[in-house]
């Protein structure tokens, strides 16, 4: 009896429980369950709680199409009811022992999202049989037939986004339309249920047809042959459109989100430095932040009204900025300069050192009086150009825009330069490298002064938006932050670092809820990357070349590497 | 960039140099400050010596993961010290209750004991966990892939545990028998930092042992020494990498049991990190990979951080120096790998491999 495959079942079954059971135990499900996604019916704990679930009815079957669907269903069905066991069993083990006293987040807020709300043992019974409802759910989901569930797949996520994001959404319906409009759609913060449905249906229809259409044309074998100059043209309008979104956006987005595009443009800044140390360079970089420290610094003590001041009067943002930015890549040689002998690791942990002492220097009555110590650096005015003063996140978003757009314009020309050949060159392979040529020192050494300039630079803009600066600012979280974000985005790749600050410094920002386990989820994020997609969302191409050189085509990669 | 014409000096080399003469002349000029002012009598002098050994006894235990994994499979487990904490955290809900029951008071002993196991247990677990998760599928990736994902996993870690246990500070509870004071050769010493010193050392001693004089610990030896080869004799590289992990996240168990009672300040789940990169700057003091170089050089950057603030910054008359001592072990892990990057017993690690 090969019908059912018990074993792959509890398998499955089991990775998905324990999927469903950490996130309750560290209480991401509550802290999410008190979002409400569509009114009553589903809040943005469920989903984390039955996405695993989901998951495992969706895992047991996939490839297994010849086993027919009764069959499959039924896998599905026994997966998902398998995946429930373990909430059920915390479930149990909470109304024998207090698990509150150990484990913090098992508290009876997660009880009662856990049961429906129900304390008898109907609540128990409901968790297993809405488990293995969602356990058929991602089964009947991979059964059905590609185009359909492409159709689904897509509404799905683009309801579920539309839910999940609801406070963006709502601000730019406000801001374009009226708040009244806004009413029509949503209540509070959460999609009214018809609405989703609507749009559920609106959308799978549209994606269905589109791709009815494309399978239609792919079949004929009409492929659209674009000229040259269409495409340019495309191109063109694609750029100037670009071009306006970035320069209306803030007005569009209100404040709030004028924050977070600033927060996001900072990173973008910061990202793209890195970017050619770590990503061109192939130096990985832990200590990223002391240069985004110094550019602070540096920045709050010159334009500070305060006592700090060794100048008073003598600077403002904009004279100050060069001086900031070769600071910046002053300390970027002196700092390269002790490490240009080590490579990969050890490399990486010096400069995670460098950083740290960076910051407890700062932190130090050492150099209190020249840094300010654990007060800081305090009152920095904010930047005026033609009488227009900085001071909204609306008018500072326009500073980091054209700051990020320089370093973009800067790294793109650098990449396709002779420096940045070098750069990719000792990347390969540093005795290969030094043998065709290449002055190792020098071009190490221009790689940190070029990404500390642009880390400098990044922190020059935050002092002046933050006003007053300290030192715990400047931690660790902001290296990993910006290396996380070029990881994710795809190491080397420009439009990658983009997406990436979006992904991970936008996205929290936006999911208030989220606050709290965002390290763990960049945590996380940045594991499954490595094992699935270590190229990243946008990867650049030398390095899809390299990573995935043995999997298609190994010879002809080896010849072009 | 070894072998360069006799008549080009390199600027680098140059720089080098100077950088090396002027760290030594700035801690010479410290120490001679210090011992001509002689702020300190010797009875201070004891203290800070004794609770460096203890403190870098539990660097040693933790170093000790660092150097068997780097060992066996030439990479930095950065998520280590995540390891450490994961056992310490989780070790003191056991000790809380066992002193609430009285156990702990009536018989010491067997609750540290018990204590210990439990922490190394569950380190074991983590790092075990780590390895399967983490490490294993990206085994002969590009060296840059593995190293990234042990900085998520060290944050996943942190996070997760925070998730399960909060983000406060947990005291571990005081031992009655634990918090005399011994007098050892006339000083007088906490009994608390001889104990942690010498369990260390027993658990050192043992740890020693077995890979020099077990089965199971020649075949460690044999592939840290040539994988290819070690696998044609038969043994199973997967078994001894599993092996060492456990090991070293047994050893860090024991090792956040032992700063637990040494040090009252309490744990949290943040509390991984210094001793982590700490441990690290200690396996590399003793030449990484090199097995009593890792408890050499814990026990030597104990006492260098003990009395390093008093006795090298004082001297310079820099104020407020207890504020450094964090930035002193990463001032030392820079130092030595920028001069000398094979650590002090270390021979093996060649520039191919740092």
């Amino acid at each position: 009896m090969q019908k059912f495959q018990f074993k792959s079942i509890v398998r499955h079954g089991l990775l998905g429980s324990v999927i469903a059971l950490y996130f309750s135990v560290i209480g991401m499900v509550e802290a999410f369950g008190s979002r409400d996604l569509f009114g009553e019916y589903l809040n943005l704990g469920h989903l984390l709680l039955f996405g695993g679930i989901i998951w495992s009815g969706f895992a047991v079957t996939t490839g297994r199409r010849k086993a027919g669907w009764l069959t499959n269903l039924v896998s599905a069905t026994l997966a998902g009811a398998v995946a429930g066991v373990l909430p059920l069993l915390l479930v149990l083990a909470n109304r024998q022992i207090e698990l509150r006293e150990v484990f913090v987040n098992v508290n009876p807020n997660l009880m009662s999202i856990l049961t429906f709300e129900r304390a008898d043992t109907a609540g128990l019974l409901l968790l297993l049989g809405v488990s293995a409802a969602g356990g058929l759910l991602g089964g009947l989901y991979n059964i059905l037939h590609a185009r359909i569930r492409k159709a689904i797949g897509m509404s799905v996520t683009v309801t579920l986004l539309m839910a999940i994001f609801a406070d963006l959404v709502i601000q730019v319906l406000s801001n374009v339309a009226s708040r009244e409009t806004t009413k029509l759609f949503y209540v509070g913060d959460s999609m009214k249920p018809a609405v989703a449905v609507v749009l559920f249906a609106a959308l799978a229809a549209l994606f269905y047809a589109r791709q009815t259409l494309a399978d239609k044309r792919a079949t004929e074998g009409t492929v659209s042959t674009e000229t040259k100059k269409a495409q340019l043209r495309t191109r063109i309008f694609q750029f100037v459109g670009f071009g306006i979104v970035l320069l209306i956006a803030p007005w569009v987005l209100g404040s709030f989100l004028s924050q977070v595009l600033f927060e996001i443009g900072r990173f973008v800044l910061l990202g793209l430095g890195l970017n050619i140390v770590v990503g061109y360079a192939g130096l990985l970089d832990l200590g990223y932040v002391a240069f985004f420290a110094f550019g602070a610094y540096t920045m709050g003590v010159l334009t500070t009204t305060g006592p700090l001041n060794p100048a008073p009067g003598l600077f403002n943002f904009w004279t100050a900025l060069p001086i900031v930015v070769l600071v910046g890549v002053f300390f970027g040689v002196i700092l390269g300069f002790p490490v240009l002998r080590m490579r990969g690791d050890y490399l990486a942990i010096v400069t995670l050192g460098f950083g740290e002492i960076i910051r407890i220097l700062a932190l130090s009555d050492w150099l209190a009086p020249i840094m300010g110590g654990a007060q800081g650096v305090l009152k920095i005015p904010n930047p005026v150009l033609f009488g227009v003063e900085f001071n909204s996140p609306e008018r500072m978003y326009y500073l980091v825009l054209f700051g990020s757009l320089l370093a973009a314009f800067i790294s793109i020309r650098l990449r396709d330069s002779r420096l940045g050949r070098q750069w990719m060159a000792m990347r390969e392979d540093e005795d290969v490298a030094e043998a065709m040529g290449i002055n190792l020192v020098q071009t190490k050494l221009l790689a940190f002064a070029i990404g500390a300039g642009f880390s400098a630079l990044g922190g020059a803009i935050f002092a002046a938006r933050l006003v007053n600066i300290f030192p715990h600012s400047f931690n660790l979280l902001i290296s990993i932050n910006a290396l996380s974000l070029i990881i994710v985005g795809g190491l080397g790749s420009i439009p990658g670092v983009i997406v990436g600050a979006f992904v991970l410094v936008g996205l929290p920002e936006l999911l208030r809820e989220f606050t709290e386990y965002r390290l763990l989820m960049y945590g996380i994020l940045l594991i499954v990357m490595m094992l699935n997609r270590p190229e990243g969302f946008i990867p650049a191409e030398i390095f899809k070349r390299e990573l995935r050189a043995g999997e298609e085509n190994p010879a002809p990669a080896k010849a072009e590497a | 960039m070894q072998k360069r014409t006799p008549l080009r000096i390199s600027w680098l080399d140059l720089f080098l140099r100077a950088f090396q003469f002027v760290t030594a002349v700035v801690i010479l000029i410290g120490l001679y400050n210090t011992f001509t002012a002689a702020r300190y009598t010797s009875n201070q002098w004891a203290t800070l010596v004794f609770a460096g050994l203890a403190q870098g006894s539990i660097y040693a235990l933790i170093a000790l993961g660092y150097t068997l994994v780097y060992g066996i499979l030439l990479m930095i487990n950065f998520a280590h010290g995540e390891v450490y904490m994961a056992g310490a955290l989780s070790t003191v809900f056991l000790a809380n209750y066992f002193a609430r029951s009285g156990f702990l008071a009536e018989s010491p002993f067997i609750a540290i004991v018990l204590m210990i196991l439990f922490s190394a247990a569950i380190s074991t677990v983590v790092a075990l966990l780590l390895e399967r998760i983490a490490y294993r599928p990206l085994r002969n990736a590009p060296r840059l892939i593995p190293l990234i994902t042990a900085i998520g996993a060290s944050f996943a870690l942190q996070y997760t545990f925070r998730g399960f246990y909060g983000s406060e500070f947990r005291s571990y509870p005081t031992v009655e028998a634990l918090r005399g004071i011994w007098n050892i050769f006339g000083f007088e010493v906490p009994i608390v930092q001889p104990v942690v010193f010498l369990s260390a050392v027993v658990l050192m001693l043992a740890l020693y042992w077995y890979v020099e004089r077990t089965k199971a610990g020649k075949a460690m030896r044999a592939v840290s020494e040539n994988k290819d080869v070690a696998r044609l004799m038969g043994i199973d590289i997967d078994k001894v990498i599993v092996t060492t992990f456990a090991l070293g996240g047994a050893l860090a168990g024991a090792a956040g049991v032992f700063n637990g009672l040494f040090r009252p300040q309490g744990v949290f789940f943040l509390m991984g990190f210094f001793p982590g990169i700490k441990a690290f700057t200690a396996a590399v003091l003793g030449g990484i990979g090199n097995i009593p170089g890792a408890m050499f050089g814990g026990l030597l950057l104990g006492l260098i951080e003990s009395l390093g603030p008093n006795i090298i910054l004082e001297g310079l008359g820099i104020p407020g120096t207890n504020q450094l001592k964090d930035g002193i072990a990463f001032t030392v892990l820079v130092l030595i790998l920028i001069f000398r990057p094979q650590g002090i017993f270390g021979e093996r690690l060649s520039e191919t491999k740092a």
